[in-house]
């Protein structure tokens, strides 16, 4: 059949429209995205990687709360100039416990990455709550809420073990432990915690 | 009027009207959420320590509302008025057509307030938690059923074109929100998608792109073929080129995704397939721009008196600007420059604000009279806003030019010393007069949009929706 004569059975038949978008539709993805799930290295973690605690997990799972990713990327591109800011380039080895990514689209604030042990918790402490205070050209807005509100809302077994479900490495006793290791503490605090520990298991020196 | 011998129903008119306010309330809402988050740029305290006005959260919120609540529903609205009239038919199911919109509407409602309160997945554009998306995939497929169910039971044999636009639409974004949005729920508010890192990133940009592609692209050139023409009161110039760029854009745009992703941490092979991909589809994006423009230009005298034509062809040239602009930031040394500035959210208002919004308002002010029965309230209302709309456009356009090549040129220059030479903080503080500037670009431009609304609702007020019928069978009127 001429391409002409296909196409007029095509406008003719909407059953066979929609097969046909669907199917013209599918190739680009599935070229892209299929062999991306098999490839080991992509879901490989990078040595000396580990699970986020249950406190980073908390202070991720705000991170994505607050939409902090609006503004602050985790994606350092292998560029002299952005090494030099920000250190290391990213590998996708460090990334395998990130559900979702988190990697981001835009620089409003500086990135992210490495900024694991870069300030001290009480710097950290005082930026959150009102970061005009430290830098005073900051246009960051103050996150004062997280130091009222318990780090533990009742959930993180659930999210440990859904976590679990998809593969983290996490043992029964951490599971059951979890809600004691959160006690006491804040949002604040697991934002902290999960701020420290971003990029502290980059592979080589991790920055100038 | 129907022939005496079979009663006719008459098109199913009162949802699209139903639809076409939705749409015009959620773009002054989002818009004016757009602009405080743009003054919170300038005066980040202005979410007054709330952590529902907070930044992250508002952006979410305006992202959100125009895109799901003001461009969708001004979709699912064109979308059912055009598939009628191109089938001469009314619609399939119209009661299920009733719980799309309000399902719809709920669901961006609930969806906004579920943002201010944290409910957020963190996958850009695809934020809303997993029973959002649960909710949103069922009447997604309701509108389906009636868009579908309505082209089949059609009177006209071809399937005219805008049709397939709106069908890509429909079946290519459910495919990719179901696919992107796959998770394990923790909890109710709280789910964790189902692929890791460096994976996650390739599926939502795959998503990501797309929903731009299908929906901001795709849906509305739906519209363009539709509404141009009848605008114009001219067939589309070449009908076989549309054909042609339909395939290949359903075809090329979908590769297109990792453009998103340059220098990022997933394989070169699929950076680079993206880039190559983002610079073929100029061709189908401009193919579809010509056609456009050369309708237009057969009735060039219908400019000075309808006022939505002239929202349509400033809408034409913004969308050859984005769609221009975009596979030029695809290419990676370019790439290099705009990557995370605000180059980036200047492309997308280009597209979003010079072409979805005016394509959109456009084809409103084309129908709103025809709904309503009666003539506009005011053309002259409709011409303010016609020049506020570009004024704001240009400027907020601009306004993030500058800022994004100041942001990409400071950042990445070294020293003598091989060292950055800027602070962040002080590339930072270089951008405040054009945030400032965006502040006053989104002000005018949602100045307009809410004349448009005042129009509106006093050409609609008091006006029972009109009642058109199908034309009568072809064989009829020879008989």
């Amino acid at each position: 059949m001429s391409f002409v004569g296909l196409h007029k059975k095509l406008e003719r038949n909407s059953g066979l429209l929609i097969f046909g978008i669907l199917v013209v539709a599918s190739i680009g993805g599935l070229v892209q995205i299929i062999p991306s799930l098999f490839q080991e290295s992509l879901r490989t973690p990078v040595e000396g990687l580990e699970p986020y605690s249950p406190l980073e997990l908390v202070g991720r799972d705000i991170y994505i709360r607050e939409s902090c990713s609006t503004c602050h990327s985790q994606q350092i591109r292998p560029l002299l100039a952005e090494v030099e800011r920000y250190g290391t380039f990213s590998r996708a080895g460090e990334f395998v416990y990130d559900r979702p990514f988190l990697w981001g689209s835009k620089r409003t604030g500086p990135d992210l990455q490495r900024v694991g042990g870069r300030y001290t918790d009480a710097w950290h402490r005082t930026h959150l709550i009102d970061p005009r205070s430290v830098v005073p050209e900051s246009i960051m807005p103050g996150y004062p809420w997280l130091a009222g509100r318990d780090a533990d809302d009742g959930s993180i077994e659930r999210r440990l073990r859904a976590l679990r479900a998809l593969g983290h490495p996490y043992s029964d006793d951490e599971i059951e432990g979890a809600a004691r290791t959160l006690d006491g503490l804040t949002e604040l605090d697991a934002v902290i915690a999960y701020l420290q520990s971003l990029g502290t298991a980059a592979p080589g020196e991790a920055g100038p | 009027m129907p022939a005496a011998a079979e009663p006719v129903r008459a098109y199913d008119d009162r949802i699209v009207r139903a639809f076409t306010v939705a749409a015009v309330v959620w773009a002054v809402l989002g818009m004016a959420a757009g602009v405080w988050v743009a003054a919170e740029l300038v005066w980040p305290t202005l979410d007054f320590g709330l952590p529902q006005l907070s930044f992250g959260r508002l952006r979410t919120v305006h992202t959100n509302v125009v895109l799901f609540g003001f461009g969708v529903s001004a979709l699912i609205g064109t979308g059912l008025y055009s598939v009628q009239r191109t089938s001469h038919v009314s619609l399939y199911l119209p009661k299920l057509a009733w719980f799309v919109f309000y399902a719809w509407q709920l669901a961006i409602m609930l969806g906004a307030i579920s943002l201010m309160a944290g409910w957020n997945g963190g996958k850009e554009y695809a934020e809303l938690e997993w029973p959002f998306d649960i909710a949103i995939a069922v009447v997604w497929v309701a509108f389906a059923v009636v868009f579908f169910g309505t082209l089949a039971r059609r009177k006209v044999n071809p399937i005219y074109i805008s049709n397939w636009f709106y069908g890509a639409l429909i079946i290519v974004v459910a495919m990719l929100h179901i696919v992107n949005n796959l998770a394990m729920p923790a909890t109710l508010g709280k789910a964790y998608s189902l692929y890791p890192g460096a994976q996650d990133a390739i599926v939502q940009w795959w998503y990501g792109h797309n929903a731009v592609g299908f929906l901001l692209t795709g849906g509305f050139l739906g519209m363009v073929y539709y509404f141009l023409p009848k605008q114009a009161g001219r067939p589309i110039w070449s009908y076989r080129l549309s054909i042609i760029a339909f395939w290949a854009f359903v075809y090329t745009y979908i590769w297109a995704g990792p453009h998103h992703l340059h220098y990022n941490a997933v394989p070169e092979w699929v950076q680079s397939l993206g880039m190559v991909m983002s610079l073929i589809l100029l061709a189908p994006s401009w193919a579809t721009l010509v056609n456009g423009v050369m309708t237009v230009s057969s009735a060039p005298q219908k400019l000075k008196t309808d006022p939505g034509l002239k929202f349509i062809v400033l809408a034409l040239a913004f969308y050859g600007l984005a769609t221009f602009e975009g596979p030029m930031m695809a290419i990676r040394s370019v790439n290099i420059m705009s990557h995370f500035t605000e180059w980036t959210i200047g492309h997308v208002h280009s597209g979003a604000l010079g072409w979805n919004a005016l394509i959109t308002f456009g084809t409103f002010y084309f129908l709103v009279p025809r709904l309503a029965g009666r003539k506009l309230h005011s053309e002259r209302l409709a011409t303010v806003h016609f020049w506020l709309a570009l004024a704001g456009v240009m400027l907020y356009v601009l306004a993030m030019w500058g800022a994004g090549i100041t942001q990409s040129l400071l950042w990445l220059t070294l020293d003598d010393f091989g060292e950055v030479r800027y602070g962040f903080i002080e590339v930072m503080a270089a951008l405040n007069p054009y945030y400032l500037l965006r502040l006053v670009a989104g002000l005018i431009f949602l100045a307009g949009a809410v004349l448009m609304a005042a129009n509106f609702w006093l050409t609609l007020r008091g006006a029972s929706t009109e009642r058109a019928y199908p034309p009568a069978p072809i064989a009829e009127v020879i008989a």
